[in-house]
């Protein structure tokens, strides 16, 4: 179960400095609100004040009467000229309703004006005329056959065509007989039900478009995004216009988490700029960014394991429940199905899962989505179990460990996965040997999953007479990706880092990409880099093959050497000698690299210490493992644990939706809803282990996504070894821990 | 329209006038007036640090303040932070550290480190702690962002002991 021995590599491993950094360091990086076009125009989006309401009317007139205003939109502008409302998918209507609102916060009309003093002042002045209705803010209570139904054309998928409902989808997972195992004569069972809270990704840029529409119809757009093609493709479907006539230039992006994969004010932007005639900027405050972008659901999750008494779990069953928001679009609970017991091997496993629409901002993925509220429930089980069976929860985890060959979440075999190795490096941990002392103290221990999603991606290189490289990519960079794959070209290539040079580019200057998300990109994008680095290869050496009158077979390339007899070039000579001389030469490597793929695992140990006054948990030591397959820049696979690790220390702690009765958000502010802080977090120790991936020629597995799912479980762990209290719900404040702790002391 | 005001600052070294709104924030003035953007907005309302600068040599958040209040002083912004062609050796320390993920936050933490250290060169972990506690990371987990300010004070020390 130790790792398979690294193959010796050149450039994967090290941490060189990434290219966009100075650029960073210095304020010079063009962010989406940094856009700056002559003669530009300011945008303020008009938001719903009511959770539920039908809109009966919008009158603008006062509004575009006020000097500097020089358009108006409503939703009634994304009906695409000879479309009607009904052919306008949820995905316009939640860019700007038409008839109805779902949450707080949704779009409903938007200016431009000279200025964004005049375009606030304007957006005061249009009038909506609201019917205001009941709103559900809870999954269980909107599933209830009494709740206030959301959308009247609503069935659940597969369900009674005539009963309204606010359940999208119920999926059912099963294997085995979970019922009958759990039932069996010496089966030790726990069980618990378990909530999380509605939270946000919490980057730090709100997000910002900026759009110029030419009369010829051309559009382009600058935007923070997470993925530039999927937001050309999506503004295209909601404005009915054509791809070829939109394209998408990706500025610099201020944090995603997978809350900057959908759109919001592309096509307002655009639109604007239409009307106008000018270009449109159009950025979000932060009430903004919390109200009206795309949170992570809120759940429910009742949960029950069975293990023999020597520690097998032979049974699961899990009932998941997650809001999707407003709109009947994601289907969360369907991750939660193929996620919750993806750590183990489990032979009877029975799944329930809910999406179900709530009056909540539509719901977005949130870095490994689905998987922490399904391991807050599961992981805090298996602690249970673990106590009740006298057995450490490591070496529990480790008798049931899923390995190659068990079921994995799509249903087929887990390839070489590093679960096992994840919890071996935490058994073997300084961490986890060094004893905790002292009163109201606990350490908790939780693994946690997620896939690779692959999907597609393009890229291409051209060699510069100079034996440069120039690496053109579309995945757009959050965390240090020009830097791995620029990596990973020159490892191909067997030329220095320094001397590729990476670019992001826009839509109509590389093939497609994916979105950056899903843990995708040094793994996904970077098969796409290696291919092209092989192609170079090709193409150079049946340069050289002319230019040295052999055969192109016997050009071997090793080392960043070509060879054939006594010939030989380094990667540069040949450069320069081929295109230093001849025609330019580029390359593109393309790839699909499949749904869901791989597997990408984490353990986490924590300490903490919960104050019996105030109900405050204080962190105290934190150590995060995973599995990267191969690290490419171990410095940011590093980052990337630590902040999964930080993000799921704000969702234990924290972070919530905090909604008055009426579904207003009363805590839309930095301050109110309190992200960790320098003060919050310790250092956080990083243990990285290798298992190659082998979906991927250098082994490498993103690493994005697996370290937020453990620390929720991990903390509940440790409260409850600080507290002999169990946390079923989150977050876990004081005000929460003084209730809980509380009323077992009374 | 509102009576705009005339502004005479000092922004990185340099002599510039502007005209302000009277409730004009520094923030809307930097950025889309002067088109100093390396400050950034991640909340207008004092939370989160991204706008960092300092004004006569204290460290506020930009949007806090208000344009026709930095009259007469002295301003220093991100891009004022590295001498010429030179990194400052905060920013090559944020750099080799890998401090950095997207880098949104990146300005303000650097101007605000380099406040601290300026007063404080020996500054240790805890205090560096609670003097960045104003300045939100969603990325990093803040573990190598301040061992980058340590290591970053470091260099500083050296090099004023070097001079
Ligand atoms: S933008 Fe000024 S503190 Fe957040
Ligand atoms: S690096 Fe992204 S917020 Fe700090």
């Amino acid at each position: 179960m130790t790792a398979p021995e690294k193959p010796a590599y050149r450039v994967i491993g090290t941490r060189p400095v990434r290219p966009d950094g100075i650029d960073k360091v210095t304020g010079r990086a063009v962010y989406g609100a940094d856009v700056r076009l002559p003669g530009m125009l300011r945008g303020i989006v008009l938001r719903s004040p009511h959770a539920h309401a039908n809109i009966r009317g919008i009158d603008a007139s006062r509004a575009l009467a006020l000097p500097g205003v020089k358009a108006v939109i409503t939703g009634a502008d994304l009906v695409p000229p000879g479309k009607t409302l009904a052919d306008v998918p949820d995905l316009a209507s939640n860019l700007m309703a038409t008839t109805k609102v779902y949450y707080r916060g949704q779009a409903v009309a938007a200016v431009a004006a000279t200025s964004e003093e005049i375009a606030r002042q304007a957006a005061r002045l249009i009038e909506v005329d609201y019917e205001v209705l009941p709103a559900v803010l809870d999954v269980r209570e909107a599933m209830l056959p009494a709740a206030p139904i959301l959308h009247a054309g609503l069935r659940t998928r597969g369900g009674d065509p005539n009963t309204q409902t606010n359940i999208i989808a119920h999926h059912v997972m099963a294997v085995g007989d979970a019922e009958a195992a759990m039932a069996g004569a010496d089966i030790v069972t726990v069980e618990g039900e378990f909530k999380t809270s509605m939270v946000h990704q919490g980057y730090i840029e709100p997000h910002a478009s900026t759009a110029t529409w030419n009369p010829d119809g051309q559009i382009t757009i600058w935007t923070s995004t997470q993925g530039s093609f999927p937001a050309r493709q999506n503004t295209s479907a909601v404005l009915g216009h054509p791809i070829s006539k939109i394209k998408v230039i990706p500025t610099e992006i201020g944090g995603g988490f997978g809350g900057k994969i959908a759109i919001y004010l592309e096509p307002v932007a655009a639109l604007l700029a239409r009307k106008s005639g000018k270009p449109v900027k159009v950025q979000m405050d932060r009430a903004d960014v919390f109200e009206a972008t795309g949170p992570t659901p809120g759940t429910s999750i009742r949960a029950k394991l069975g293990a023999t008494k020597d520690g097998r779990i032979v049974a699961a069953i899990a009932d998941m429940a997650y809001e999707t928001g407003g709109y009947p679009i994601a289907t969360p609970a369907n991750y939660a199905t193929m996620v919750a017991f993806s750590c183990y091997d489990i032979e009877n496993l029975k799944m329930d899962g809910w999406d179900v629409v709530v009056n909540k901002p539509r719901t977005q993925d949130y870095r490994a989505p689905s998987s922490p509220a399904a391991a807050f429930a599961i992981e805090q089980l298996v602690d249970e179990l673990s106590e009740k069976l006298g057995i450490d929860p490591l070496a529990l985890r480790l008798k049931n460990s899923a390995r190659e060959g068990t079921r994995g979440p799509m249903g087929m075999p887990y390839r070489r996965i590093g679960h096992e190795e994840c919890v071996q490096a935490a058994l073997d941990s300084d961490h986890y040997r060094s004893p905790l002392e002292g009163a109201n103290k606990g350490r908790g221990v939780a693994s946690g999953f997620w896939f690779n999603v692959g999907l597609r991606s393009s890229v291409s290189v051209t060699v510069q007479p100079d034996g440069t490289v120039s690496l053109i990519e579309g995945s757009t960079d959050i965390g240090g990706t020009r830097a791995s794959l620029a990596m990973q070209l020159a490892e191909t290539i067997g030329v220095a880092y320094e001397d590729v040079k990476p670019t992001v580019v826009d839509t109509d200057s590389v093939g497609y990409n994916d979105v950056t998300a899903g843990s995708r990109v040094t793994f996904g994008t970077g098969m796409a880099v290696v291919e092209a680095g092989k192609n170079l290869i090709k193409e150079m050496s049946g340069r050289l093959a002319g230019a040295w009158s052999v055969p192109p077979e016997e050009i071997t390339f090793n080392a960043g050497t070509f060879s054939a007899g006594d010939k030989s070039m380094t990667f540069k000579q040949a450069a320069e000698a081929t295109v230093g001389r001849g025609p330019g030469l580029t390359v593109s490597g393309s790839v699909n690299a499949g749904f869901l793929q791989g597997g990408g695992f984490a353990h986490h140990i924590v300490d903490v210490e919960v104050d019996p006054e105030t109900g405050k948990v204080q962190v105290l030591r934190y150590t995060t493992v995973q599995d990267a397959g191969t690290a490419v820049h171990p410095a940011y696979v590093e980052g990337q644990m630590q902040g999964g690790a930080a993000q799921g220390i704000g969702w234990a702690l924290n972070e919530e939706y905090y909604y008055d009765d009426n579904g207003r958000m009363a805590n839309s502010t930095y301050l109110d809803y309190r992200i960790p802080t320098t003060l919050d977090v310790p250092m956080i120790d990083t243990i990285i282990v290798e298992v190659p991936n082998p979906l991927h020629p250098y082994g490498v597995r993103g690493v994005g996504e697996p370290g937020i799912v453990p620390p929720l479980a991990a903390i509940a762990n440790a409260v409850y070894r600080a507290t002999g209290v169990r946390q079923h719900q989150l977050p876990m404040s004081p005000r929460r821990i003084l209730e809980t702790t509380d009323a077992m002391k009374a | 329209m509102t009576d705009k005001l005339h502004i005479q600052t000092t922004i990185n070294g340099e002599e510039v006038e502007f005209l302000a709104a009277p409730g004009q924030s520094l923030l809307a003035a930097l950025r889309d007036d002067l088109g100093l953007t390396g400050s950034k907005e991640g909340c207008n309302n004092g939370n989160c640090g991204a706008c960092n600068v300092i004004l006569d040599g204290a460290l506020v958040n930009a949007c806090c303040v208000l344009a026709p209040e930095v009259n007469g002083k002295q301003l220093v912004t991100i891009e004022g932070v590295a001498d010429g062609a030179n990194l400052h050796p905060l920013q090559q320390a944020f750099l080799e550290h890998a401090a950095l993920q997207c880098g949104i936050c990146t300005p303000g933490f650097i101007v605000a480190a380099k406040a601290l250290l300026e007063a404080e060169p020996n500054a240790d972990e805890d205090r560096i702690r609670h003097w960045l506690a104003g300045n939100l990371c969603r990325c990093t987990g803040y573990d190598k962002i301040v061992r980058a300010v340590l290591d970053g004070a470091d260099r500083m020390r050296a090099a004023t002991a070097a001079s």
